[in-house]
């Protein structure tokens, strides 16, 4: 048994984000939304967003609170439909020389812990393309 | 045309740890400071603004009351991130704009201890995944999608610069905190004062590339305050009073605007673009007018990205700016010359009154070893997440 670690990534047999569009201005939200914080309009449609991106900008974090496993990559992926999304780099060593801005990245799933009922969280994350 | 807003009074405790005071003594000391820096008492005042975040529900204006006087006049306490101190000082402004108060007092404190690192949370061991919250999430995120740790997020509003600014990388970066902690020598309030190598900046631990240690803010104690006045009062005090006041010639805060990135990534720009340009505009005065600066160093990142935002540099030119040492004392465009938040410390209500005070003191000429020699007008900065950016534009008096 799994569950998504959020509920706007959709688990299945292609994993992927989704987002609320507001159907006048196209703006996008992850979780909801009373009205466009662009436009301000009221309805929203859910859209599947693109698996694959950019890295736009990341930090390697070494100080957490404690037990948080660190080093890791924080990134902003800016996917190629245009949506800014937040995750860690995986699959990728935490080396500055390692990480280029603007790399091709793609949106993967892993199992990220198994509660006392043995349902297994799944999280998302980019690895380098 | 608003009437004009002078600064009569202005005090601040040093910065750093004070285990045998509380958060009220310490602002108490600030407007007590204030209070007889202007010449004026808390019988003058017709307003009380206060701003502390972590003790935002303490009722901290009315508890400074009990301390310095029980007048009876309205207490207004505020709450708003990193900006608390600015909001505290607006809030007082807008009372005498409004034409509901001649003088007020508004003051900014924090105590905050060793807090250690801010924001980011901790998981849980074991337990049974159920969604909650506006995400619907089954465990804290924070370390899984991304951080919500303070040098992190702040550590990508530089990166973010890289990416689409040539000659801006870890060096640069470092280079800010090399700064601030030199200039930090000269202020006797700073919460450090201690010089630091490039090569030491560099090589300190890392917290959250590009950001080492010593290029983060510590935490601590201390608080600010500041007595203002309206024009109409103004022109009744001592020739005295009005050769030392320094007038507000801009005011202006700002919240975050919507863009695409915002949700993901705070946008720490475009409100402190926005409240910049307001500021230039209401002051009638331009960047290069600026004797100095003080801006939110929170990180060495956040530093060098808002040369670029205030209109310090050519656009897209932050890297080139502190590579050819502008905003050092000596420099072009002086830029933290208390230290900053980096060395001088960061309390968080009293950041934003703490630096009216650091440009306050260099404009009347009383800034001592650090005093930048013939400061005619000077810019303070403070940006809260979540967010608010409060930019304070304050000129000579003229006067003598």
């Amino acid at each position: 048994m799994q569950i998504p670690l959020v509920d706007y990534l959709v688990l299945g047999d292609e994993p992927h984000l989704q987002a609320n569009e507001c159907t006048n201005c196209g703006a996008r939200f992850f979780g909801r939304r009373n009205a466009c914080a662009h436009c301000g309009h009221r309805e929203f449609k859910p859209v599947r967003v693109s698996d694959t991106g950019t890295l736009r900008t990341f930090s390697i974090v070494y100080r957490a609170a404690p037990t948080i496993p660190t080093p890791y990559v924080s990134a902003i992926v800016l996917t190629d439909d245009g949506t800014s999304v937040r995750s860690n780099l995986i699959n990728i060593e935490p080396d500055p020389s390692k990480i280029t801005l603007g790399m091709k990245v793609k949106l993967d799933t892993y199992v990220v812990g198994t509660d006392d009922d043995g349902q297994e969280a799944v999280a998302f994350g980019y690895a380098p393309v | 045309m608003a009437q004009d807003i002078w600064v009569l009074g202005t005090h601040m405790t040093a910065f750093g740890r004070y285990p045998d005071q509380d958060a009220v003594d310490l602002a108490a000391a600030a407007a007590l400071g204030a209070l007889d820096d202007g010449g004026v008492t808390i019988t003058d005042m017709d307003l009380l603004s206060c701003g502390t975040l972590f003790q935002a529900n303490a009722g901290m204006g009315q508890q400074v009351q009990k301390q310095i006087g029980q007048t009876g006049i309205p207490v207004y306490n505020v709450s708003n991130a990193c900006a608390t101190g600015a909001t505290a000082l607006r809030t007082v402004i807008m009372a005498i704009r409004a034409g509901e108060a001649d003088m007020g007092l508004a003051i900014g404190v924090e105590q905050m201890g060793k807090m250690g690192l801010l924001a980011g949370g901790a998981r849980k061991e074991k337990n049974v995944y159920e969604p909650s919250g506006r995400y619907g999430a089954v465990m804290p995120i924070d370390g899984i999608l991304g951080t919500d740790t303070m040098p992190g997020v702040f550590a990508q509003a530089g990166m973010e610069y890289a990416n689409d600014n040539d000659g801006v990388g870890f060096e640069q970066f470092a280079k800010v905190a090399q700064k601030n902690h030199a200039h930090s020598t000269l202020n006797p309030l700073a919460q450090y004062q201690k010089e630091f190598s490039l090569e030491e900046v560099m090589g300190s631990p890392m917290q959250s590339y590009p950001n080492t240690l010593l290029m983060c803010c510590p935490t601590g104690d201390g608080a600010a305050a500041c007595v203002l006045v309206g024009e109409e009062r103004f022109a009744s005090l001592s020739p005295e009073q009005q050769a030392r006041a320094v007038k507000i010639s801009a005011s202006v805060l700002t919240t975050d605007p919507y863009v695409e990135s915002g949700a993901m990534q705070p946008d720490v720009n475009t409100l402190t673009r926005n409240a910049a340009q307001a500021a230039y505009e209401q002051a009638g005065v331009g960047p290069e007018d600026l004797s100095l600066v003080e801006l939110h160093d929170c990180f060495a990142t956040a530093e060098l990205i808002h040369y670029d935002n205030l209109g310090l540099c050519e656009p897209g030119g932050a890297g080139d700016f502190i590579d050819r040492g502008a905003p050092w004392r000596d420099g072009d465009t002086p830029v933290n010359v208390s230290g900053g938040l980096i060395s001088k410390g960061h309390p968080i209500g009293a950041t934003g009154v703490a630096n009216v005070y650091e440009v306050t003191t260099h404009l009347r000429g009383e800034a001592g070893d650090r005093q930048i020699e013939g400061a005619n007008v000077g810019l303070a900065h403070v940006i809260g997440l979540g967010s608010s950016c409060g930019v304070h534009i304050l000129e000579k008096s003229g006067i003598s």
